[in-house]
């Protein structure tokens, strides 16, 4: 506040030049300073005491349902409460019977993210390279998937391949209903990242050098996308094991994957077994949020805003000359 | 019909809430320093990666029959407040879903804010609340306006939650998923889905023309 006041008093003796007006000036300022301290201080203390107060109420908010659901599934009975004492019993009911959807979760993250590395990868690159109207229209229809609710995506995949019964049955028809759910994350992710560095100059120095596009691929494009294809990654696998709209309606009883086995105990069985169940869910996906935070990454699939910003910039500053 | 109405309307009323709250919250995290800011953070964009039937959980855990605030309403009122198989807890939800994402942008946008034009504007006399409504908000509006049509797109799509809610909620998605499980009417399925699809994307689209940037949703 003083710092306004006294650069309002220096121009004004600016516009005088005169040291007389400068202390008058001031004077005034100094004159009017306590009546505004007590005016503005009083409301913006509020605001702040205001602020405050949304941002704990809006992390209580989001904090203590996972606590809750923590604790209940660690306590013996939750009707009573925590006083019925803490066990593991439910973890270890949760984990019999239903580990087999972990495994099957991460196998189908595990076969997307493969999938999605090996198409999107290059296709996010020659996106970012090519300029014309048609890679456009085709980045368009790629990040489609992402705007359609997952419902509309699992059911025309079911009027397509649901005639196809082993393909139905298996779980390959599940890890093709991820794959075009994430995809676009990937492909956003790695033509941002392509866009933004240079690739072209040091890609035409390597080419002048003699060097074959496989060589530059692997040698150059590679390792400058490679920000760009962790954070991809990481993307594609949280949303792969925390899928649910679109694996509801694709899996059958042999498919479940968590999310499924997650909405069947919360549907029909006790309250703490859905808790356990959800723990288990917390320590699976943990590591990948603690990288993701680490790394920057925010989970819609592209870096921090920072470098995205600066992505957003170079393009700018290479198209336009 | 009537549910796609339904939907419409609780997707909007979601939107309106995260998108106040939010810029609350983020612009203090985005303009100060403290202790614990990047704990706060964390915290707050901790359930980014929750997909809609845990979020759903957390709700039944908030306002179900064992919930928090039903516990807390039981002692202080004498009443047991259940509200979480119903149209206001499904609001909780997707608010609980949306309120980290939109966080995030706001952060990201305050951060690009000009201070100078608000000591300018503070120069001159004008109040936090104009300062607020006439310097800070424009500023935010394309930031705000892309993060608002991603919210109100995944609530219109989001359909983990509503399922694990899901006893009389008449959202678009439950209409949807029992028009083709229970009454195997595969049309009127495809029809409404047909019809979800072009609303989130017409909405997207939008505001994709509107602020310039890339909007893009996830569920």
């Amino acid at each position: 506040m003083s710092a306004v006041v006294e650069h309002d008093a220096g121009e004004n003796g600016k516009q005088d030049f005169s040291m007389n007006s400068i202390t008058v000036s001031s004077e005034a300022a100094a004159g009017k300073k306590p009546r505004s301290r007590l005016r503005l201080p009083d409301s913006r203390a509020w605001l702040a005491a205001g602020q405050w107060l949304v941002t704990l109420l809006l992390c209580a908010f989001l904090i203590v349902p996972v606590v809750m659901s923590i604790l209940a599934g660690l306590t013996v009975n939750y009707f009573k409460g925590i006083s019925s004492g803490f066990t593991l019993r439910w973890l270890g009911e949760v984990w019999t019977q239903y580990h087999g959807s972990v495994f099957l979760s991460l196998e189908v993250a595990a076969a997307t993210l493969f999938i999605t590395l090996l198409t999107g990868v290059p296709a996010g690159y020659v996106l970012a390279r090519s300029k014309t109207r048609l890679s456009r229209v085709i980045e368009e229809f790629l990040v489609l998937p992402i705007a359609l609710p997952g419902l509309a995506s699992a059911l025309a995949l079911l009027v397509v391949y649901g005639g196809f019964t082993m393909f139905r049955m298996s779980v390959a028809f599940i890890v093709v209903g991820h794959v075009v759910f994430t995809l676009p994350f990937m492909v956003r992710a790695v033509a941002a990242v392509c866009a933004s560095s240079d690739l072209r100059t040091l890609e035409e120095g390597a080419a002048s050098l003699g060097a074959s596009f496989m060589q530059r691929f692997v040698t150059i494009v590679l390792p400058n996308a490679r920000p760009g294809i962790v954070a991809g990654a990481l993307a594609v696998l949280t949303l792969s094991i925390g899928e649910f709209n679109l694996t509801w309606m694709l899996h059958t009883p042999d498919t479940k994957t968590l999310p499924v086995g997650l909405a069947d105990t919360y549907a029909s069985l006790r309250i703490e077994i859905g808790s356990a169940y959800t723990i288990l869910f917390f320590i699976m996906t943990m590591p990948l949020l603690v990288a993701m935070q680490w790394l920057g990454v925010d989970a819609t699939g592209q870096r921090s805003a920072a470098k995205k910003r600066g992505a957003a910039s170079a393009t700018k500053s290479i198209t336009t000359p | 019909m009537s549910s796609l109405g339904a939907t419409v309307m609780l997707s909007a009323a979601v939107t309106a809430a995260t998108l106040v709250l939010s810029v609350i919250a983020g612009l203090l995290l985005a303009r100060r320093e403290f202790a614990f800011k990047r704990t706060l953070l964390a915290l707050l964009t901790f359930p980014l990666a929750f997909p809609g039937v845990v979020v759903g959980f957390m709700v039944i855990m908030l306002a179900g029959r064992q919930g928090l605030i039903g516990a807390l309403s039981l002692k202080l009122t004498g009443d047991r407040w259940v509200f979480a198989y119903s149209m206001s807890g499904l609001f909780l939800g997707y608010l609980y879903f949306s309120i980290p994402r939109v966080i995030v942008t706001v952060m990201a946008s305050a951060t690009k804010l000009d201070a100078s034009l608000e000591e300018a504007a503070r120069s001159l006399g004008a109040s936090p609340w104009r300062i607020t409504r006439d310097v800070v908000l424009p500023a935010l509006s394309p930031g705000l306006i892309a993060a608002g049509a991603v919210c109100f797109a995944t609530a219109m799509g989001a359909f983990g939650t509503a399922f694990t809610l899901a006893t009389d909620i008449d959202v678009l998605p439950m209409t949807i998923y029992t028009e083709f499980t229970l009454n195997a009417n595969m049309i009127t399925a495809a029809g409404l889905s047909i019809v979800l699809g072009i609303v989130t994307w017409a909405v997207l689209a939008l505001a994709r023309s509107v602020s310039g940037s890339a909007v893009a949703a996830s569920a």
